[in-house]
C-alpha cells in the first residue's frame, strides 16, 4: 500500500441487512484527494461510506482506512474520520452553539477550536442561539459540518452534503469541502449531484450493485 | 477524553433536552398521576391502599420508565446523534453513565411526587427511620433502573419495533426491582405490621442489582450499540 493512501480496499466485501451491499469492491485514495462517488440508489455508496467509517464490518477482502486494518479493528480508526450522513447528528431541541459546543467537550476541541469551527461555518453570532429545529436545512447542514469540523478529521466522509440544500447553501458545502482539502483532509463525497461535484472532485468512482465499474 | 467529562456532557445534554422539551413534566408525570388516581378509584378502600401503596408508586415507575427510556434514547437515533457519536470514536462507557445519571435524575423527579401522591392520596405514614430506609431504597432501585434502562435502550435503540420491545424485554429484567422496591417501601410505611428493620435486606439485594447492572453496562455498552 503507498504510503500516502488513506482508503485501500481490495475485493472488500460488507453485508448490510442481510444483503451484500459491498460485492467486491477494490478503491484506492489517495491523501488530499476529493472522491466522488457515483452510482444509482442502492449501488452501495453508503455501505462503502459507513464501512470507510468502522460502522459496518468488512466480512472479506482488504479494509484499511488511515492505516487501520478494518477487517481486524474498526474502532481505532473512528477517532480520526469524519461522516456526515443523510441524518445531521444534531439535537433539534438544543441551540447551534450548544450542538457544536456538545460535540467540541466530547471529542476534547477546545472552546477556540469551537468558535473557529462554528465562524467558519457562518453559524455564530445571533444565529448561535437560534434551536437546530427551527433552522432550514442548509443551516443545520452547516451545524453539522462545524461538528465535523471541531473533531480535526483527517478523512471526511460526505453522503449526499448537497441534499435539500438552495443554490448558496451548495455553494458553501463546496467552499468547507475545499477548505477542508486545503487544510490537509482527504474527502469521499457520494452524490447525486453530478454535475456540482464532478467540479469539486479531482477524481470519481462509479459504483454499480455494490462493485466499482469505474474509476477515472 | 476522560470518561467522566464525556459523562458530565452527555448527561446534562439530555437533562438540558429534557427541561426544553418538558416531556418527563408534561407527559410522564400526568401520566404516572393518572396511574396513582385510577389505583384510589378501583381499589377504593384506606386500608387496602394503605397496605398496598408502596407497590403502586413503584408499578407507576415502571410503566414510567418505558417512556422516559425510550424518550432518552429517541433523541440519540432521530437524527443520528448515536451513530455520529460511534464514528466520533466517544468513549461508550462515558455515554452509558451519562444516559443513566440523566435517566437517573429524572426518575427522582417522578418518584418524588408519585410518593407524595402516595403520602395525600392514600394516607400513608411514615417516621422518621423508615424516611431514611425510603429514601436508601429509592436511591438504590433508581440507581437499578436508571443502569437496566439505559442498558436495554441502547439495546433497543436501533432495532425495528423498539417502543414494544423495550417492555417485553425490561420488564422480566426489572421484576427483582419492584418486588425488593415495594418490600422496602411496605416497611418503610410499616405496611401491615412489618418494621422498619425488615426492609434493609431487600435494600441490599437492590443494591447489589445495581451494582451489577452498573458492571455490565460499563463492559458491554459499547458492543450494545453496535451495529
Amino acid at each position: 500500500m503507498s504510503t500516502n493512501s488513506v482508503i485501500n480496499f481490495v475485493d472488500a466485501v460488507a453485508v448490510y441487512n442481510g444483503y451484500p451491499a459491498l460485492a467486491g469492491v477494490t478503491i484506492r485514495v489517495e491523501r488530499n484527494e476529493i472522491v466522488l462517488l457515483q452510482g444509482p440508489n442502492g449501488a452501495g455508496k453508503s455501505t462503502l461510506l459507513r464501512a470507510c467509517a468502522g460502522l459496518i464490518p468488512v466480512i472479506r477482502g482488504t479494509a484499511n482506512v488511515l492505516g487501520h486494518d478494518l477487517t481486524i479493528d474498526r474502532e481505532s480508526v473512528r477517532e480520526r474520520v469524519g461522516l456526515l450522513g443523510h441524518q445531521n447528528g444534531l439535537f433539534g431541541e438544543l441551540t447551534i452553539e450548544e450542538n457544536v459546543s456538545f460535540w467540541s467537550t466530547v471529542v476534547g476541541a477546545s472552546t477556540e477550536e469551537r468558535n473557529s469551527a462554528m465562524e467558519r461555518m457562518a453559524i455564530d453570532g445571533k444565529l448561535a442561539g437560534r434551536r437546530v429545529s427551527e433552522l432550514s436545512a442548509g443551516q443545520k447542514r452547516r451545524c453539522a459540518l462545524a461538528c465535523l469540523v471541531v473533531r480535526r478529521a483527517e478523512l471526511w466522509l460526505l453522503d449526499e452534503p448537497h441534499a435539500g440544500l438552495d443554490a448558496k447553501g451548495r455553494d458553501e458545502i463546496d467552499r468547507i469541502v475545499k477548505e477542508a482539502t486545503a487544510s490537509g483532509a482527504t474527502i469521499v463525497v457520494a452524490s447525486h449531484e453530478i454535475e456540482r461535484a464532478q467540479q469539486l472532485a479531482t477524481r470519481t468512482i462509479s459504483l454499480v450493485s455494490g462493485q466499482v465499474r469505474d474509476s477515472q | 477524553m476522560s470518561t467522566s467529562r464525556i459523562a458530565r456532557a452527555v448527561a446534562a445534554k439530555d437533562l438540558r433536552i429534557e427541561m426544553r422539551s418538558r416531556v418527563v413534566t408534561n407527559q410522564v408525570l400526568p401520566f404516572s398521576g393518572l396511574v396513582m388516581i385510577m389505583f384510589a378509584f378501583a381499589l377504593d378502600n384506606d386500608d387496602v391502599l394503605q397496605r398496598v401503596a408502596g407497590g403502586l408508586v413503584w408499578l407507576a415507575t415502571l410503566f414510567s420508565l418505558f417512556i422516559v427510556v425510550q424518550r432518552t434514547f429517541a433523541v440519540e437515533t432521530f437524527d443520528g446523534a448515536l451513530d455520529a457519536l460511534r464514528v466520533a470514536g466517544v468513549n461508550p462507557q462515558g455515554i452509558f453513565i451519562g444516559k443513566a445519571i440523566a435517566l437517573f435524575v429524572q426518575l427522582i423527579v417522578l418518584e418524588s411526587v408519585l410518593f407524595i401522591s402516595a403520602v395525600v392520596l392514600y394516607r400513608v405514614n411514615v417516621n422518621g427511620s423508615g424516611l431514611v430506609l425510603l429514601v436508601t431504597c429509592v436511591l438504590c432501585a433508581t440507581a437499578g433502573l436508571a443502569f437496566v434502562g439505559t442498558l436495554y435502550g441502547g439495546l433497543t435503540a436501533g432495532a425495528r419495533g423498539r417502543e414494544t420491545l423495550l417492555p417485553l424485554l425490561l420488564l422480566p429484567v426489572v421484576a427483582p426491582v419492584l418486588i425488593c422496591a415495594t418490600r422496602a417501601t411496605e416497611s418503610a410505611f410499616r405496611s401491615g405490621g412489618l418494621t422498619v428493620g425488615e426492609g434493609w435486606p431487600w435494600v441490599a439485594v437492590l443494591a447489589v442489582f445495581a451494582a451489577v447492572f452498573g458492571l455490565g453496562g460499563l463492559l458491554s455498552f459499547s458492543s450494545l450499540i453496535e451495529e
